[in-house]
């Protein structure tokens, strides 16, 4: 017989009423996977009895200064990443940030990231390489330039005639109608027509010189055609027994909306597209799993609590925040704790317009006027009666 | 067609660029060109670069024609007649100066004997790719590079004989090695820059073994007999410098005995081995606090006001003394004059310096370290002839840094002590070991350097033999006595009441911000608190405007300015906050404390 998450919460919480909801649900979950099957009812309470002073013992004790120990224990493994970060020089086609500027990017809540990235799951039969590259090629963003061999204008007639690739055309699953239709949506001041293979675009206002012409010609080239927007390159692996489609560029909003594409899965490496379209709590957990994971591949050991607890404090206000003086420093209750951090006349010059008060209840201040610090020691108070 | 570049611009084509620069290299081999021109072509862009501009690193080669060398032992022979010059050579076209560039094209054997018809250039000697100092250290090639590196940086920190005429001289910060030799194991570098005239270190007998510990870490174990024979001793010197300065308005600074209205009068024991000149006799034993040059000079501002006030000028104390911790004793003084016609006083300090604990040495093979305990002579462990070995060299420094140069030296160096003859030991062309172990064989010893040791307090004979030779030691300049430093309560700095910074203003070791964190980590808070007591005041504070208040010493009572009379408390406040109070203040910000109680 196997023993249930339930089964043991149940023989668990009989034998120890006082323990109920004490522990939280994964640790039952995992307790009912390492038991022996035949198990009596009171070697099971002892079990959990044990279960639950370990528990206690682990947690942190009141007064412990977190936060100082997890910036410590990232910072430490990190002032080692600065050297080693630039040796993975094109081992892949994909060149991807990792290492400390990865880090620092996260941490630092930039929304232009340097190389963003999805990491695109497909449903059953794509996953197995069907249609694999018309399926990549769906994905990946598609200009006018991408499908034209030459362009050139016309200054008799002032328009401009460009070479259409079929071939390439044919590939993609692009018509001259959806083309045309595609051309007007993206940019609304032309006229098109296709005859063979040639693509004719004129501007629509009457009177227009060469050189209108020429910034019209310059702007069509860029004009979005198909694709997902923001893509820039498609590359299909084989990752573990399936079709994985790797991109450059990132539009998971977009990506989600696709048909085959399995979206339980899919991911990008952009923290804040995450959060518009998934929420601050996926937000959240994806801050752990890229710094978690560039500290794994640069061979480093970092527990993930201390990830946890940055990325909770980023996530604080239910929007993504940078560890920087615009974001989860400039919201600091003290204002000596703000101005101990970058630009301090500004803070002080705010602080006195507003007449803010400085309840002196964190570290840094404390430090500043030499008191004891409400932190390990200094969070007790004792106060002695005399009788 | 390749293009032809002079120094960089484009100065039109040829057929064939190759062809063209080795005509060129011809012409100035000739001596229709300049030997100072380098011709490169570069075969990748078909181009062909001259330069002859100046501020370009070159090396001399000998030039090969055919695979042979057009340097003969003729030339060889005229050189050492003195009939020959380098410079003859050169015009020759036998010797010539290559280019970082120029190299490119060139192919150099090493040795003569390596030479094919492919070769360009011969090199003059293995040698020549080392610098000056570089080529001191023997059996270089037998040492990992950059060790090679190290040791030539380290005989440049050597304590040695720089000058003859050291004693009239005037530098600063100078090292005298007392009673320097010649190294034993040498390289013909040695002959050529007359070593033997400035040399820098002395032949001590090494023992590689451990003994109590004490040469760990790349420590090393000195005897106490030894340093008491002279062995590493040294002088330092220290010039101090006071000039009579004029200042506007006629006032000058005078060199004398400060009197005692002076401003800034120290005392009079300080003023005591000044003669009546106001300058110190030679060969006074002086201490910290000492003074060398007495000095006064007109006060620093004169106001109108005290210009014309009836009390007499008060001339300030100037007078150059010995800093915290120095001590010496008066070399030689020189009363000059400086490049402006005052007169100037130069003295010159001498401070012998025995080595002690802490002392830094050095091989010449970048295996330095610092003296671990100074061991009496009669406990140290002799060998079976009753050697005593000068230094304990720890065996741990050797695998990992791979100075197998060292060992080869102490081999060397003994069979030469033996034989009394020095050992060639020149990078790439030094005796051969199996040569010098023979040779130490037929002078009555192991072949491979080991000997029988005895332990020095017990005199029980050690279980295994000891590798002992003879080397050349260098005392390198970094001295405890120039260093040591420590500090429980002393001077602070008149802003911020926080202890100076730095050795020379025995000042204190900063506890700084990451210092902190791992204090806050710890949740040691009262531990942080104590530690930055440095600087801790006790305020009075207003408690209806909560600015800073003050207290009369003389009626015993505290107020405010502010508000007048009202009630004031005292609050332990770093005084550094007090300042930045004090800034926001001068900022026209209110700094309101608001005061409660703790509990």
């Amino acid at each position: 017989m196997r023993l249930w998450k339930g089964d043991v919460e149940k023989m668990v919480s009989d034998a120890l009423k006082e323990l109920q909801g004490i522990l939280p649900e994964s640790i039952y979950q995992s307790m009912a996977e390492s038991l022996p099957e035949k198990l009596s009812e009171s070697k099971a309470a002892l079990v959990a009895k044990k279960l639950v002073a370990e528990y206690n013992e682990m947690k942190v004790e009141p007064g412990e200064s977190v936060g100082l120990v997890a910036a410590e224990s990232i910072g430490e493994p990190g002032t080692q990443m600065t050297l080693d970060t630039f040796h993975f020089a094109g081992v892949s086609e994909m060149n991807v940030t990792m290492g400390l500027p990865r880090i620092i990017e996260i941490l630092d809540g930039r929304k232009k990231l340097i190389t963003p990235m999805m990491e695109i799951y497909l449903k059953k039969p794509y996953s197995e390489g069907q249609d694999i590259k018309k399926v990549a090629l769906m994905i990946k963003e598609t200009c006018l330039q991408d499908i034209v061999t030459e362009f050139s204008i016309n200054v008799a007639d002032s328009r401009i005639e460009a070479q259409l690739d079929l071939l390439r055309m044919r590939e993609l699953g692009i018509s001259d109608v959806t083309l045309i239709k595609a051309l007007k949506a993206s940019v609304p001041s032309i006229v098109v027509d296709v005859k063979g293979s040639t693509l004719f675009m004129k501007a629509k206002a009457k009177e227009s010189g060469v050189s209108d012409v020429f910034k019209l010609k310059e702007k069509a080239k860029e004009a979005y055609v198909k694709g997902v927007r923001g893509v820039t390159q498609v590359l299909p692996v084989r990752k573990n027994d399936e079709y994985v489609i790797l991109t450059f560029g990132s539009n998971i909003k977009k990506v989600l909306q696709l048909p085959f594409v399995d979206e339980t899965r899919t991911t990008t490496n952009d923290v804040f597209e995450i959060e518009s379209t998934l929420g601050v709590e996926a937000a959240r957990q994806a801050i752990i799993d890229e710094v978690y994971k560039v500290i794994e591949t640069q061979g480093l050991n970092v527990d993930i609590r201390h990830l946890m607890l940055v990325a909770d404090v980023m996530c604080a206000n239910g929007k993504v925040k940078g560890i920087t003086r615009y974001g989860v420093v400039s919201e600091k209750a003290s204002v000596l704790a703000r101005a101990s951090f970058e630009t301090p006349i500004k803070h002080i010059i705010n602080a006195s317009l507003y007449g803010e008060v400085d309840n002196l209840s964190s570290v840094v201040e404390n430090v500043m006027l030499n008191q004891p610090i409400p932190v390990g020691t200094g969070i007790t108070k004792l106060i002695s009666k005399n009788k | 067609m390749s293009d032809v570049y002079m120094s960089g611009k484009f100065v039109g084509t040829v057929e064939d660029g190759e062809s063209f620069a080795g005509f060129l290299r011809e012409e100035r081999r000739r001596g229709s060109l300049s030997e100072n021109a380098n011709v490169f072509y570069d075969a990748a862009t078909n181009e062909v670069h001259v330069e002859a501009a100046k501020g370009r690193l070159r090396r001399p080669l000998i030039v090969v024609r055919d695979g042979s060398p057009l340097l003969t032992s003729e030339h060889v022979e005229k050189l050492a007649r003195n009939e020959l010059k380098w410079s003859d050579l050169v015009k020759q076209g036998i010797i010539e100066y290559v280019d970082a560039a120029e190299e490119e094209n060139v192919l150099v054997a090493f040795f003569e004997d390596e030479l094919t018809s492919e070769h360009t250039h011969l090199e003059l000697t293995p040698l020549a790719m080392f610098g000056v100092v570089t080529g001191l250290v023997p059996y270089a090639n037998f040492n990992s590079a950059q060790k090679v590196n190290t040791g030539s940086k380290n005989q440049k920190q050597a304590l040695g004989f720089y000058a003859s005429n050291y004693m009239i001289r005037m530098d600063m910060d100078v090292n005298l090695l007392h009673e320097p030799q010649n190294p034993v194991v040498r390289s013909v570098l040695h002959d050529i820059s007359d070593y033997e005239k400035h040399p820098s270190g002395q032949n001590l007998v090494v023992a590689v073994m451990s003994y109590k510990g004490y040469n760990m870490e790349d420590a090393i174990i000195i005897n106490k007999g030894s340093i008491d024979r002279g062995m590493g001793r040294g002088s330092y010197y220290r010039p101090m410098i006071s000039e009579e300065l004029r200042y506007s308005g006629g006032l000058v600074d005078e060199i004398c005995i400060p009197s005692k209205d002076v401003k800034g009068y120290k005392s009079e024991k300080d003023y005591r081995f000044l003669e009546e000149d106001g300058i110190i006799y030679p060969e006074a034993p002086i201490k910290e606090g000492d003074v060398v040059i007495g000095k006064t000079s007109p006060p620093r501002f004169l106001s109108s006001m005290e210009q014309y006030s009836l009390s007499a000028e008060t001339r300030r104390e100037s007078s150059v003394a010995m800093k915290h911790g120095e001590e010496g004793v008066v070399d030689f003084v020189l009363i000059t004059e400086s490049s402006e016609g005052n007169k100037l006083v130069q003295v010159k300090i001498r401070d012998q310096r025995i080595p002690e604990v802490g002392d830094k040495f050095s091989s010449r093979h970048g295996q330095k370290g610092v003296i671990g305990i100074i061991v009496p002579e009669a406990d140290m462990p002799f060998t079976a002839s009753g050697i005593t070995p000068d230094i304990i060299f720890s065996p741990h420094s050797i695998p990992t840094r791979m100075t197998l140069a060292h060992l080869i030296e102490l081999i060397a160096g003994k069979t030469g002590a033996l034989a009394g003859r020095y050992v060639d030991g020149t990078v790439f062309a030094s005796e051969p070991e199996e040569k010098i172990r023979k040779e130490l064989l037929s002078l009555g010893f192991r072949n491979n350097g080991l000997e029988t040791f005895y332990n020095g307090e017990t005199g029980e004979q050690f279980e295994v033999s000891i590798f002992v030779g003879d080397m050349y030691y260098l005392r390198l300049k970094h001295m405890v006595a120039n260093k040591i430093h420590s500090r429980a309560r002393g001077p602070i700095q008149l802003l911020t009441r926080q202890p100076t910074e730095g050795r020379a203003k025995e000042g204190g070791l900063r506890l700084g911000e990451m210092e902190k964190d791992t204090f806050v980590a710890h949740g040691a808070a009262m531990l942080l608190k104590e530690r930055f007591d440095s600087d801790r005041t006790i305020v009075p504070v207003c408690e209806s405007c909560g600015m800073v208040a003050i207290y009369d010493e003389f009626k015993r009572r505290s107020y405010c300015q502010v508000c007048g009379e009202s009630a004031i408390s005292f609050i332990e406040i770093s005084y550094a906050f007090k300042l930045i109070l004090d800034e926001f203040k001068s900022l026209v910000l209110y700094p309101q404390l608001k005061l409660k109680t703790k509990y």
